[in-house]
């Protein structure tokens, strides 16, 4: 199987947990560790070829230009933690289905687990750094999931929190560690950087890297100092910190040591960072385990405790150490899982774990205290158990290194370590199953069914196996060693009796001294107590709640809510960034000769320039400003025509004529005036900034105008193809319906939201609490005498049917002449929107049964469906085709199916224009409105929803959407429509009234 | 004509700019609209000037003004419109609600 399959396929397993917990835990227990078997099968069956030396690679680019390909590799070391990951993954799935309760939702644990599962063991297979790091990061992600997986507990969310910010901040060190080495060793493929040894390690860059590596490594792997973590995310449930604290996540460090060891150590860097920091956290970590109640917590500090046995190995930097940590690796794994199993089943079966509390489970639980003798005489070190053969190489390497020119320090120190590692082992099994049984549990214990201690037996196998044959380890552990050392390890012989050696004479002293010190337990718990002990913790409370502090002072005091000043700042930004790459850039010669000015366009330009300083001046009258920025918007329509743009001066001064009615209706709630109420000061200030500004926009436009293009422009292809290829004379339209037709397609989507989200403010507002103050609204100005002119009604009712073949004209002439779907659109937009003006919303709303809505819908439906037609003649989305067809009596014409894609356009823009103007009038309606029919405006747009609004009107028989005032009241009750003129005159002297 | 184009551009910047930084939604709304002219007719003026060259092909004519930006420009302008509906939507909204048009959420006059 392909190493790249291998890690995918517990993410890809992850999903079954989530799909088939509606069939029962046990499927999805069953289809988890089908998972993680077939992951484990396909690994070993490279098992033959690893062990022969070879190296299984497979590889595929992913973002080359990165660095970053999906490179994986097997080898020995990668081949060994993969078992473990994926072996016991197994045990632990097999297990937490016994432990988890019903109320647990197993789905997503099994999800969590197998997506943390393939995590790692794409750590473990990656061949890129780049690619490891992405895994490194997910594991920190997917642990956060599982320790955090039981959300009701604050210790399981806090715990959590605290694992992914260390974690998180040291893989974030790690990053940059790696970028480095990458950078150094010129690849960020694993093999190409442990072949760059020399020229690592005589760069300047290699103690930052180190260092930067190692942090994430040591934040990962629960080193002092940031072993803080580890102990809080015991929260989790027992079988994720069985696999994560002692199997695995914690290991991820431990394996990249392992895994830049050829690399990185080797030199007093390596060995004064990593050895002092693995074997004080040897020491500390011990010390603290003995004084723990806690089952876990104890289990905690003992696993960050032997972590540190194992950095200190690797710190030694000789391939003895290596062998030892790689044994140990191993060893720690099937013990310590089995002892966290064994503190689950107690918690379990007795509801505690607290150590104060238990005692005598020995009789009660006979299998577990065998699995757990087994295991703690392993953790202990007691020979003919695996522990104790590590342990002894351990302390082998212990006795014959010097610190600082220090014969005595480190063994002295290893065996305090190895003594006090003893205490916490005997006291575990003393205080947990030895003595009287008690009768005050919280619960009866008792040993639970198979399935739940099948897994931790399972591993005390191993654990006695490897003890008593320790050679059965031999060819696993000079695999992988080997491969950690990049080959040339001597053969490596692990056996039980080397003679009296050094080392055998310290596990002599430990393991008396740890009897000795469990029997001094009191009085030294008594020390213990008295001592002042730091509490991580808290220090980590406090710098977060700074962090928190600072991180909240530095928002207030940047987001006021001043809307005015964040304008300024971007604005200052934007000029300041401006004038430095205009004062470091250089300007190229002007190649451009200016456009002689006609009479005209001076004109123009006076007209524009003198209305817009009037708008900036008069701006607090509202209308006079409304007036005078219309001047500007039809000299810039005059100027697009004078400056051979004739669609874009049609779409603007279109656009304009919505704009208008947009702003005057909106000017109907506003007020009328602007209070002056800025300082004089930032008045100035203001005119300052916007006069740079405008310099600024100014200067470049007319640098850029008087130069001819830098490249060439792509606009000759379009010029070239236009008729060509879409059959189009019009160019600007082509390009809209064709070239660029995707853009168009999203800008016709994004119009239609615009609308659609006007029309959900507006509902907002009408059914929110808002409506109330409409309806209690009056008007600040005057209302015109008659609402209704009938010179305009007239007018406009005539013009309808003109200005509707008008806009038909434009659309189907767009092709080839200014005019198209936008344009088109926009004026049946304008003479739908003269109706409502004219003879009012309600007059004109019974007339017509298009909801805008729909039409949008329609709009981006047709345009769609266009481009997808293309792909039934086998070409990309949107390829449009054209042809010309003769018709009699007709000239020849053409019809191209980007007219269909232009009708989409068309039918958009008309709905989304008259959906957000019919919007704001449905505001001013309500604010005119009599009081008691705030229905009227669904009534008028949703005829169906009128039924169910009024139960009065149930019986209305045309179902025309019709206010309900509208209708009279018969004697006998029945309601009866009246007559549509009497209707608008009755709608009009109710607004009259106001 | 560059010239002019460039400083009508360049006043109708200011003139947006003035406004947007005022305290009320309307010289607000009216500032982009203005900023919104000044955008447009900037990024059709990229193009460069031409007079008498519309981008429409004809028989015999072979200078054409560049389309690229028209065509930008063209969605630009109705993009422009639904942009500054949702926005005085928005205002007319706030200013229901909450009584004022003020576009700071703390009515904070001064700076």
């Amino acid at each position: 199987m392909s190493p790249a399959l291998i890690a995918a396929l517990p993410f890809l397993g992850a999903i079954l947990p989530g799909v088939l917990i509606r069939t029962g835990r046990n499927n999805t227990a069953i289809a988890a560790g089908l998972t993680s078997g077939l992951a484990l099968l396909g690994l070993l069956l490279h098992l033959p070829a690893v062990m022969a030396g070879e190296v299984i690679r497979t590889s595929f680019n992913w973002i080359p230009w990165l660095g970053l390909n999906a490179e994986f590799m097997i080898d020995g070391l990668g081949m060994l933690f993969a078992t473990l990951i994926l072996g016991i993954g197994i045990l632990v799935i097999l297990y937490a289905r016994f432990y988890l309760s019903s109320k647990d939702p197993a789905g997503q644990f099994y999800t969590y687990l197998l997506l943390f599962q393939g995590a790692m063991v794409g750590i473990v297979l990656s061949d890129n750094i780049l690619l490891l790091l992405v895994f490194w990061e997910l594991t920190s992600l997917s642990s956060f999931l599982l320790i955090g997986y039981w959300k009701h507990l604050p210790e399981g969310r806090q715990g959590a929190r605290m694992a992914l910010t260390v974690t998180g901040a040291g893989g974030l060190a790690m990053i940059a560690g790696m970028m480095i080495l990458g950078n150094i060793a010129g690849s960020y493929s694993i093999t190409d950087i442990l072949a760059a040894r020399d020229v690592i390690q005589s760069s300047d860059m290699y103690v930052p890297a180190l260092v930067l590596i190692l942090l994430g490594a040591f934040t990962k792997s629960a080193q002092f100092p940031f072993h803080f973590w580890l102990p809080h995310a015991m929260a989790a449930p027992t079988p994720v910190s069985s696999y994560l604290h002692s199997a695995t996540m914690v290991k991820a460090g431990l394996f990249l040591m392992a895994r830049l060891w050829p690399v990185l150590s080797g030199t007093p860097e390596w060995f004064y960072i990593v050895a002092s920091v693995g074997l004080l956290t040897m020491l500390i970590a011990a010390k603290i385990a003995i004084f723990k109640d806690d089952m876990k917590a104890l289990l905690a500090f003992s696993t960050v405790s032997h972590l540190g046995l194992i950095t200190f190995c690797f710190g030694l930097g000789t391939h003895a150490g290596v062998v030892a940590g790689v044994f140990h690796i191993i060893n720690h794994a099937s013990f310590k899982a089995a002892l966290f199993m064994t503190a689950g089943i107690v918690d379990h079966e007795a509801h505690t774990r607290n150590l104060q509390r238990l005692g005598g489970l020995r009789k009660l639980m006979p299998v577990t205290f065998t699995i757990a003798t087994i295991a703690t005489l392993s953790m202990a070190g007691i020979p003919l158990f695996n522990g104790f053969l590590s342990k002894e190489l351990m302390l082998e390497e212990a006795s014959h290194t010097a610190w600082m020119a220090n014969d005595w320090l480190v063994p002295v120190l290893a065996t305090v370590a190895a003594l006090l590692s003893a205490t916490y082992s005997f006291r575990f099994l003393w205080a947990g199953f030895m003595g009287p049984v008690r009768d005050d549990y919280p619960h009866k214990p008792h040993d639970p069914n198979f399935g739940m201690w099948a897994s931790p037996a399972f591993l005390t196998v191993l654990v006695l196996l490897i003890g008593l044959l320790p050679y059965v380890a031999d060819q696993v552990v000079q695999t992988a060693a080997n491969a950690v050392v990049g080959g040339g390890l001597a053969p490596v012989h692990l056996a039980i009796w080397h003679g009296i050696t050094p080392a055998l004479v310290m596990s002599v002293i430990a393991v008396a001294g740890g009897i000795v010190l469990l029997a001094l337990y009191r009085p030294l718990r008594a020390m213990w107590q008295a001592s002042p002990r730091p509490e991580a913790k808290d220090i980590f409370d406090w710098c977060m709640a700074r962090c928190v502090a600072l991180a909240n002072g530095l928002t207030a005091g940047l987001h006021t809510g001043s809307m005015a000043r964040y304008l300024l700042i971007f604005v200052t930004t934007v000029l300041a960034v401006g004038f430095w790459a205009w004062s470091g850039g250089t300007q190229g010669p002007q190649t451009r000769e200016m456009l002689p000015v006609s009479v005209v366009s001076l004109v123009g330009w006076i007209m524009l320039v003198t209305a817009t300083l009037c708008v900036a001046a008069f701006h607090r009258n509202r209308f006079l400003a409304l007036v005078l920025v219309g001047i500007v918007g039809l000299v810039i329509s005059v100027c697009f025509v004078y400056l051979s743009a004739p669609d874009l001066a049609m779409t603007q001064i279109s656009v304009e004529v919505v704009t208008a009615v947009l702003m005057l209706l909106a000017l109907n709630f506003l007020p009328k005036v602007t209070e002056a109420e800025t300082s004089n000061f930032k008045r100035h200030f203001d005119k300052v900034f916007s006069v740079l500004a405008g310099i600024g926009a100014g200067s470049l436009i007319y640098a850029l105008m008087m130069r001819d293009f830098a490249f060439p422009s792509m606009s000759e292809y379009h010029l070239a193809n236009s008729y060509n290829l879409a059959g189009g004379d019009n160019v600007v339209n082509v390009i809209l319906v064709d070239f660029r037709g995707y853009d168009t397609f999203g800008e016709v989507i994004v119009l239609g939201i615009a609308a659609l989200v006007i029309y959900a403010l507006t509902e907002a507002l009408l059914n929110g609490t808002g409506s109330r103050k409409l309806i209690a609204w009056r008007p600040d100005t005057l209302r015109a005498g008659d609402k209704h002119p009938v010179m305009m009604l007239i007018a406009t009712r005539v013009m309808m049917p003109i200005a509707l073949v008008f806009g038909v004209f434009i659309f189907l002439r767009g092709h080839n002449l200014p005019g198209g779907g936008f344009i088109a659109g926009l004026i049946v937009a304008i003479a739908l929107l003269m109706q409502y003006m004219a003879s009012g919303f309600a007059w004109t709303q019974a007339r017509q049964k298009i909801y805008y809505h729909q039409l949008i819908g329609v709009g981006v439906l047709a345009a769609g469906i266009t481009g997808v037609g293309a792909w039934f003649n086998g070409k990309p989305f949107l390829t449009s085709d054209f042809g010309y067809f003769k018709l009699p009596w007709l000239d020849k014409f053409e019809l191209a199916t980007a007219m269909g894609f232009d009708t989409g356009v068309f039918l958009g823009v008309v709905g989304s224009v008259l959906l957000a103007l019919g919007g704001l009038s449905r505001l001013a309606r309500r604010a005119a409105a009599p009081g008691e029919e705030h229905a009227a405006h669904i009534l008028a747009e949703k005829p169906e929803a009128r039924t169910v609004a009024d139960a009065s009107m149930v019986s209305y028989p045309q179902g025309t959407p019709v206010p309900k005032r509208w209708l009279t009241r018969n004697e006998d009750g029945s309601l009866e429509d009246r007559d549509l003129m009497e209707r608008d005159k009755h709608r009009d002297t109710n607004e009259g009234d106001h | 004509m560059e010239a002019l184009v460039a400083s009508a551009i360049g006043v109708m910047t200011a003139a947006g700019v003035y406004l947007i930084l005022r305290l009320r939604v309307f010289p607000v709304v009216l500032g982009m609209t203005m900023l919104t002219y000044a955008v447009n007719v900037f990024l059709f003026a990229s193009g460069r000037l031409a007079v008498n060259m519309p981008p429409v092909l004809r028989e015999g004519v072979d200078t054409y003004t560049d389309p690229i930006p028209q065509a930008l420009v063209l969605t630009a302008i109705v993009i422009s419109f639904g942009m500054t509906s949702v926005v005085v939507m928005l205002a007319l909204g706030a200013f229901v609600e909450a009584g004022d048009d003020y576009i700071d959420l703390d009515g904070e006059a001064e700076k």
